[in-house]
């Protein structure tokens, strides 16, 4: 390790022993803190049961310029993209990450919509991805990266939708994160997570918002109630 | 940069007559504490929220050595290169060389203030290395040849017309009938030209909000989708980030979170929230080759266990700017470094020393705003005052404001004089008083000057007291 390393280091450690030495912790006290996941004030907002959360979801996401069509079912994605390309005057073709949740979707019935799969060049004007969780108290939906979940998908398109269900649906980032740490164990995280909370904004000339400023100018989810 | 602190009072002269900046600030300094407040109002935790986010971050302080030895080890484990950097040269020097190594030509950059304080600009274009800011404010800035004069919002001071005229004259392909009036077309103009640039960039540089000891990440807050794009696009992704950053789990991280975007811009949470862990993976089909994360130390841990330690819990937010009357008045730029507002009158006397910095600590009515706002509960003024001092005492103060002091010390500390004195005061300026103020009073110039001065209307504090039975104590009646 590096010289500087190590005179950082020294100069850490010889302030805290000596400034505050009842405030310092052993490795074992703070391996435990962080093998605790210990949670901190839950915001009373998201105090509710399953099918008011899914309601405050979809209005927090909605505060932030996210449209959300709700669905019965999975089998009713292809239909609602469709609708919903048709009815922003975009051509029915989109770049989809290969996720199997989207691959086994019955694309079939919508032979109209010209699908490719994969990461996005730069030219793709719609990309769908799978959303991995949500957080009702901001309206913001986990994203995590992978060879199914493509980075680029999320800010390259200038339309971003995800599929998401309704039992994904949590109240706070720290749920999300149980979610997470469900899937792939704990420590262990993909090469990024993304909390996407509406579609991408400035507010750098005169501290006036507008939408689309590099990433996705619109965000559509599309929410399906069943499993 | 080459710091102008010591001329702060020729900056802030130069602010004031400045028409397009006092309307650009006029602007600023009603949206920012309005879209705050009502953020704050929103969530009733906020104040809880608040002090959890203070007491988290000092037992990350009190602890910053082993948290950072956990963040080093997971971000190794995860396939980061980490570097330690104890000063600004040294910082340069490694992204430097991970840029000549990887035979940069351009380099795309995602917000850092971190970036700046290292004067990374300069070094990259002095090595022939283009520099692309992408985000907009930065980007900007970069067109008008300037630093950024706030924190999150680098362009604050600029105004629509006057980024129209940037662009106009950068972009040069520009058809002149191509209307650029509205805010929307120059996004649109900046996003069209960053698009190529992203993908073309040999090397990404971001800055990081926060690093997390349980998992190696490096985490940024965008709302563009800039800082995103700039680290997945390059080959090469270089994090630059400052040893207070770590914290020690995601659910910490979070915690915090729920203070920044509320406190910053006024948002609940900003649109893109971005966890990265090491480069991308060997099944992973984008995101760079290569992530490099610099942490800088510059003078920070000498901070630890002294007065000022509390400003290593700062999160960047600018909410003390936003709320200051004083930066209300003369912009960013005045502070003549880096970091301005109340965080900046700490920051810079502790980096560049008291005889550079003196005028920034001096530049506050102290009226407390800083404090009260600041989602981490740093004690702004507590520190300004501190600097003050040591200005006092190292002998840097001018000698008119030592002589003024002395005097006042000399009187203060014989009430009967004191008493005196401020009788005849006030009875000589009821006296002077024209319509009930001054126009002009001796020693008072600096006041008088720019507007009038109320002239005492009654009998003193202390005289109204002894008149109504005082100098007993509550607790005697």
């Amino acid at each position: 390790m590096s010289e500087a390393r190590s005179r950082i280091f020294g100069r850490v450690r010889a302030a805290l022993d000596e400034a505050a030495p009842e405030e310092r912790e052993d490795d074992a006290q703070l391996d435990a803190r962080i093998a605790a996941h210990e949670r901190g004030i839950r915001p009373e907002r998201v105090d509710l049961d399953p099918p008011a959360l899914v309601d405050l979801f979809v209005d927090q996401a909605t505060k932030v310029n996210a449209t959300v069509d709700r669905l019965a079912d999975a089998s009713a994605i292809p239909d609602a993209l469709a609708r919903y390309l048709a009815s922003e005057n975009l051509p029915a073709a989109f770049r989809m990450a290969p996720h199997p949740d989207l691959e086994a979707l019955p694309w079939a019935e919508r032979p109209a919509l010209e699908i490719k799969t994969g990461s996005s060049d730069g030219a793709d004007v719609v990309g769908l991805s799978r959303a991995l969780s949500a957080a009702a108290e901001t309206g913001s939906v986990m994203l995590c990266s992978g060879p199914d979940s493509p980075v680029t998908l999320n800010f390259l398109p200038e339309t971003h939708v995800i599929v998401l269900r309704a039992d994904e649906v949590g109240g706070t980032y720290e749920e999300c994160w149980d979610v997470l740490r469900a899937k792939l164990g704990v420590g262990a995280m993909p090469r990024a997570v993304t909390f996407v909370t509406g579609p991408s904004r400035t507010g750098d000339i005169e501290q006036t918002i507008y939408l689309g400023a590099h990433g996705p100018r619109r965000l559509h989810i599309l929410l399906v109630d069943a499993a | 940069m080459d710091p102008t602190s010591h001329q702060f009072k020729e900056n802030a002269k130069q602010a004031l007559s400045n028409d397009n900046l006092q309307s650009a600030l006029a602007q600023m300094k009603v949206g920012f504490v309005e879209r705050r407040r009502e953020a704050a109002e929103k969530i009733p935790e906020f104040d809880r929220l608040r002090d959890q986010a203070r007491d988290l971050k000092n037992h990350t302080l009190a602890n910053l050595d082993r948290y950072l030895e956990r963040y080093e080890r997971k971000a190794i484990e995860a396939g980061a290169h980490v570097h330690w950097a104890e000063t600004a040269a040294e910082a340069r020097k490694i992204i430097l060389d991970i840029c000549r190594q990887k035979q940069a030509k351009l380099v795309t950059k995602g917000k850092s203030m971190i970036a700046e304080e290292i004067a990374l600009n300069e070094a990259l274009e002095a090595d022939g290395i283009s520099r692309v800011e992408t985000d907009l404010g930065e980007y900007i800035v970069q067109l008008r040849n300037e630093p950024p004069s706030h924190i999150i919002a680098p362009a604050v001071h600029v105004l629509r017309e006057e980024v129209e005229e940037a662009f106009r004259e950068e972009h040069t392909h520009l058809d002149d009938a191509r209307r650029l009036s509205e805010p929307s077309d120059l996004l649109n103009e900046a996003r069209a030209i960053l698009r190529e640039k992203y993908s073309e960039a040999d090397v990404g540089i971001t800055g990081a909000n926060f690093l997390i000891a349980e998992t190696g990440s490096s985490v940024i807050v965008t709302n563009e989708g800039n800082g995103d794009l700039t680290q997945t696009l390059a080959k090469t992704h270089i994090v630059i980030a400052s040893i207070e950053k770590v914290v020690p789990t995601l659910e910490d991280a979070s915690s915090i979170l729920r203070v920044l975007a509320r406190s910053a811009t006024g948002q609940e949470f900003t649109a893109y929230t971005t966890f990265t862990t090491g480069p991308r993976r060997p099944e992973d089909t984008d995101g760079p080759e290569d992530y490099h994360v610099v942490i800088l130390d510059n003078g920070r841990s000498d901070l630890l266990g002294t007065e000022f330690q509390d400003a290593l819990r700062c999160i960047r937010c600018g909410a003390c700017m936003n709320h200051c009357p004083v930066y209300h008045a003369v912009g960013g730029h005045s502070y003549g470094w880096v970091y301005p507002g109340p965080i900046g009158s700490v920051l810079t006397p502790t980096f560049l020393g008291v005889a550079e910095a003196g005028h920034l600590p001096n530049a506050s009515t102290f009226c407390g705003r800083c404090e009260d706002v600041c989602p981490m509960r740093i004690p702004l003024p507590k520190m300004m005052r501190h600097y003050r001092q040591e200005e006092f005492d190292k002998g840097l103060a001018p000698p008119a404001a030592r002589f003024g002091l002395d005097l006042w010390r000399f009187a203060a500390t014989k009430p009967r004089l004191y008493r005196l004195g401020t009788r005849v005061a006030s009875w000589a300026m009821r006296l002077a008083a024209r319509g009930g103020s001054l126009r002009k009073a001796p020693l008072a110039s600096g006041w008088t000057d720019h507007r009038d001065m109320a002239a005492p209307t009654g009998a003193s504090f202390q005289d109204q007291w002894s008149a109504r039975g005082g100098r007993r104590r509550p607790s005697a009646r």
